[in-house]
């Protein structure tokens, strides 16, 4: 296992390189200008937009600037952002806890519901319960965030005055008042982006229990004497749970890459709100960093899904 | 080439010597709106003041910035000598005592120096004296080509700029200057501290870790910044005016989309301020109409959206050669070149798209003149021209005389050539619905037009879509003069054709070559005299429009930015930050 490990590790290093090569190729090589907003000022002449382009180091070749911009990596340095002047770094630390506030308890509360109610429908099939998990879960999944974002927006917002939709991310939880606060303003997002992952989760949960409920080990379980709650948790939902687990490990890295549309519709200034909004200004070194890290984050995931998958289920082997 | 916000000297120097109000009194200049009539107030009445932009300050210092964003966020902090007022003449609301004129001896007679005296007592926000030697090093961080300044257009034509004696600088033009305030008024001259910023001279500017936590002069200082989503101030206790400022903080957030922007201002009332509102003209009057908490705030300015014609030849057989100078397009250049240019602008309903698009004057109106922002300038010869009116009859009657039959399909053609348009523009939902309706209109006289839509971040870049190599047949996009009308209208003339070898780094994207403008335009660098230069701008407009080198549909608002009923003071602003007289911000109860 440890040999699979390492081995598995220093595969990554060449696909790494090979991903961090396509990005960058592909960001440099794509139209844009991070300084088009000064396109139509007439106070910033074309000569010195070219300056300020010089002092970016946008005149030299691609291929020179992403050298230097992956001998700078290997050192853990990620440069700087065009439009914040600041280290790439910086804005990355400053955001992640917003995603993780967000996006990352929605996948929280996302699985915490979808295992009840996948198990449940499976359990009482055709079951009114069923039926209505069923319709809530094609809802879940068909209807796009930005649909239920403004849905939600103008329902509490608008026409209720429940909960504000603009994030204020200099808001501190101190007390419970200011946590109240909190949930405020992270409710709305969190419902949006949680009623996705529900949806797919609880499907995907169902289908695989009602694979397993016709199966002998559960006859065998049941004519043991065994009480159904017992089985149905003990034996199916914990079999059918294990490629679960590797969906659900698989689907973290999302989580840090935030969320694109739901960020930028409650103003969430989370990774996803930064990446779009670096794509659109042409922003290459953060929006090379935020790639090449959702890179990295895709391949540890991978592996470490695969060892799970190994752990839960005693019958696979890696050698 | 000349740039500063030039002003006619004689009009504007009259003015500021009756503007020449004391930073203490409430809100000098000309009152835009009711909300300009000053309040009675003292320091840190009022709690917070909420101010929501949908682009996020990246930025905060305007030396650095790269969008309006990031000049506005900075304006709290960090001031000019003085600002542009409404009117588009100086106001000392800065850090000078009184705006320079000829009659106070602050403008040399030969127009060559400019002498400026900063109020006496001023601090920074950390409590050291501020001194003329802050601004002579600001005009160093501007001037200095590593530095890479985005104001640095500023420095044009300056020689020097020297401290006579702590409170005093004097600035001196390598020539007589037809606008003396050049350096030192408006957004993109703000302040800097000289301890702070002189170690973020030439190539460390850039990644200067000062740029994201300046010292300044203003009503306000910096709380907390997070790059890309918030800002937030206190009150700058070194501030020279003890009864101002009136909100204790201020948090001015970005992020998000235009629409919900005005949503927050004119249906929750979640925020005080919400800037630069472009939203569909029927949505955005529903959303004001049934507002009970917020304002609109509409103000024309000198932005035009036009269509721009391109002269040379945009054919991609060409190669190398295309859109170059060298060339001539087929059909808008040449012998009947003025004659299918005019039939172009005869056919183009620029009344349907002002009113359906931009609310008959509640973000734009319609305008047939390139040179706006002031009565002065504004030519009123346009009106009755030809091209200025739609007329479709005429439009067909002009390219059947000239010879260009309809075909089978409808589309015009003379010798092989058929009047086949490619029309581009940025991505934007407004901009395609005005795509739509010329497209409609220029086919109804027999052109065949092919509409592309490019991102704005390519269409405003080098890149080979972009608007200045102009690879297309015509195109459109919004911009307009500063006060300083030569610089602008120099952008048509045959200097500064955008090619090839000049990287197309110049204005001139139509490649419009007129010997009779250019002199024009000569005529207007060299001339002091107010009435005259306005004179001279009408004419330069008036060939513009007459060999249909542009057409105007709209001119855009500058300022279209929503506020709270509560809010009061602002006061519109076109040619400065709107940001520029935060100071005087308060709210009734």
């Amino acid at each position: 296992m440890g040999r699979y490990i390492i081995r598995r590790l220093l595969i990554a290093i060449p696909t790494l390189l090979v991903i961090s090569f396509v990005v960058y190729a592909i960001l440099a090589l794509a139209p844009g200008d991070p300084l088009s907003q000064f396109a139509n000022n007439p106070n910033v002449p074309p000569e010195v937009r070219e300056r300020i382009r010089e002092s970016l180091g946008l005149n030299q070749p691609w291929h020179v600037r992403y050298v230097k911009w992956l001998l700078a990596l290997v050192k853990g340095d990620f440069g700087y952002s065009f439009m914040s002047h600041l280290p790439v770094i910086n804005l990355l630390t400053e955001r992640l806890p917003n995603t993780l506030a967000v996006v990352g308890v929605a996948y929280i509360l996302g699985i915490a519901l979808a295992v009840p109610i996948g198990m449940i429908s499976a359990v009482k099939r055709y079951s009114i319960f069923d039926h209505l998990a069923t319709t809530f879960a094609f809802i879940g999944f068909s209807v796009p965030t930005f649909f239920t974002g403004l849905l939600l927006i103008i329902l509490f917002s608008i026409n209720l005055h429940w909960f504000p939709f603009i994030y204020d991310s200099t808001l501190k939880v101190k007390d419970f008042g200011s946590f109240i606060d909190q949930m405020k303003q992270s409710i709305m997002p969190i419902i949006v982006l949680a009623l996705f992952d529900t949806a797919t989760l609880a499907r995907y949960i169902r289908a695989e229990m009602l694979e397993h409920l016709p199966l002998d080990y559960v006859r065998t379980a049941r004519g043991k004497g065994i009480a159904e709650r017992l089985v149905v948790v003990r034996h199916v939902l914990r079999n059918s749970l294990i490629p679960v687990v590797t969906l659900v490990a698989l689907g973290v890295p999302a989580v840090f890459a935030g969320a694109i549309v739901t960020e930028q519709i409650f103003r969430v200034p989370g990774i996803g709100e930064l990446l779009i909004r670096s794509i659109n200004d042409s922003d290459t070194p953060v929006v090379a960093a935020i790639v090449f890290l959702f890179a990295v984050l895709v391949v540890l995931f991978n592996l470490i899904a695969d060892v799970m998958y190994a752990v839960l289920d005693p019958r696979i082997r890696y050698a | 080439m000349r740039r500063g916000l030039a002003l006619a000297v004689t009009a504007s120097i009259a003015l500021a010597a009756c503007t020449q109000t004391p930073a203490a009194s409430p809100t000098p200049g000309a009152s835009a709106s009711a909300s300009a009539a000053p309040g009675t107030f003292s320091r840190g009445q009022g709690g917070e003041l909420k101010i929501l932009y949908w682009q996020a300050p990246t930025i905060l210092i305007s030396h650095q910035a790269t969008g309006t964003k990031d000049y506005d966020a900075s304006r709290l902090i960090i001031e000019p000598l003085a600002s542009w007022g409404v009117d588009g003449k100086p106001i000392a609301n800065g850090l000078a005592k009184e705006i320079p004129t000829l009659e106070n001896k602050g403008v040399s007679a030969d127009f060559t120096t400019v002498t400026w005296n900063l109020q006496s007592g001023l601090k920074w926000s950390d409590g050291s004296a501020v001194t003329a030697d802050d601004v002579v090093f600001t005009s160093k961080y501007m001037a200095d080509e590593a530095t890479a300044d985005p104001n640095s257009d500023y420095m044009q034509g300056v020689k020097s700029v020297v401290a006579t004696n702590p409170t005093t600088v004097t600035v001196t033009f390598s020539a007589p200057t037809a606008n003396p305030y050049q350096f030192g008024t408006g957004g993109g001259n703000e302040i800097l501290q000289k301890a702070q910023f002189e170690k973020c001279l030439g190539a460390k500017a850039s990644e200067c870790p000062e740029n994201l936590k300046p010292i300044g002069t203003g009503p306000y200082k910096l709380t907390e910044f997070k790059s890309g989503d918030v800002v937030t101030y206190e009150i700058n206790t070194n501030y020279r005016d003890p009864k101002k400022p009136y909100f204790k903080t201020v948090q001015f957030k970005g992020g998000g989309d235009a629409l919900s922007a005005a949503r927050a201002v004119f249906q929750t009332g979640d925020v005080d301020y919400a800037w630069n509102l472009q939203v569909e003209a029927p949505v955005l009057k529903a959303l004001i109409q049934g507002s009970a908490k917020g304002d609109y705030l509409g103000k024309a300015s000198s932005n035009v959206e036009r269509v721009n014609i391109n002269f040379a030849n945009p054919d991609p057989a060409l190669g190398e050669n295309r859109s170059e100078p060298t060339t001539k397009h087929p059909f808008f250049n040449g012998p009947d070149g003025l004659t299918v240019r005019q039939a172009l602008a005869m056919a183009t309903d620029r009344v349907t798209i002002g009113d359906q698009l931009y609310g008959n004057g509640l973000t734009g109106t319609t305008t047939c003149n390139q040179l706006l922002g002031s009565d002065v300038w504004t030519s009123k010869n346009t009106a009755s021209e030809k091209v200025c009116k739609l007329d479709v009859a005429g439009a067909n009657k002009l390219l059947d005389d000239a010879g260009w039959v309809k075909g089978s399909d409808g589309v015009r053609a003379k010798g092989g050539i058929k009047l086949n348009v490619l029309f581009a523009t940025t991505v934007n939902a407004l901009r395609q619905k005005e795509q739509d309706i010329l497209k409609a209109n220029w086919e109804a006289v027999g052109f065949k037009v092919e509409l592309r839509s490019i991102s704005a971040g390519v269409f405003f870049s080098n890149a080979a879509d972009g608007a200045n190599r102009f690879y297309y047949d015509v195109s459109m996009f919004t911009n307009g003069a500063s006060p300083d009308i030569t610089g602008y209208m120099a952008g048509w003339t045959t200097k500064q054709i955008a090619q090839k070898s000049n990287n197309w780094n110049q204005n001139n994207y139509h490649r419009y070559s007129n010997p009779a403008y250019d002199a024009i335009v000569d005529q207007m660098r060299v001339t002091t005299d107010t009435a005259k230069l306005a004179q001279l701008g009408i004419q330069a407009n008036d060939i513009l429009i007459k060999d249909v080198v542009v057409i105007p549909l709209v001119n855009r608002f500058q300022v279209a930015s929503g506020k709270s009923k509560a809010l009061q003071g602002t006061n519109l602003n076109p040619w400065d930050s709107e940001m520029w007289n935060i100071a005087d911000w308060y709210k009734t109860p």
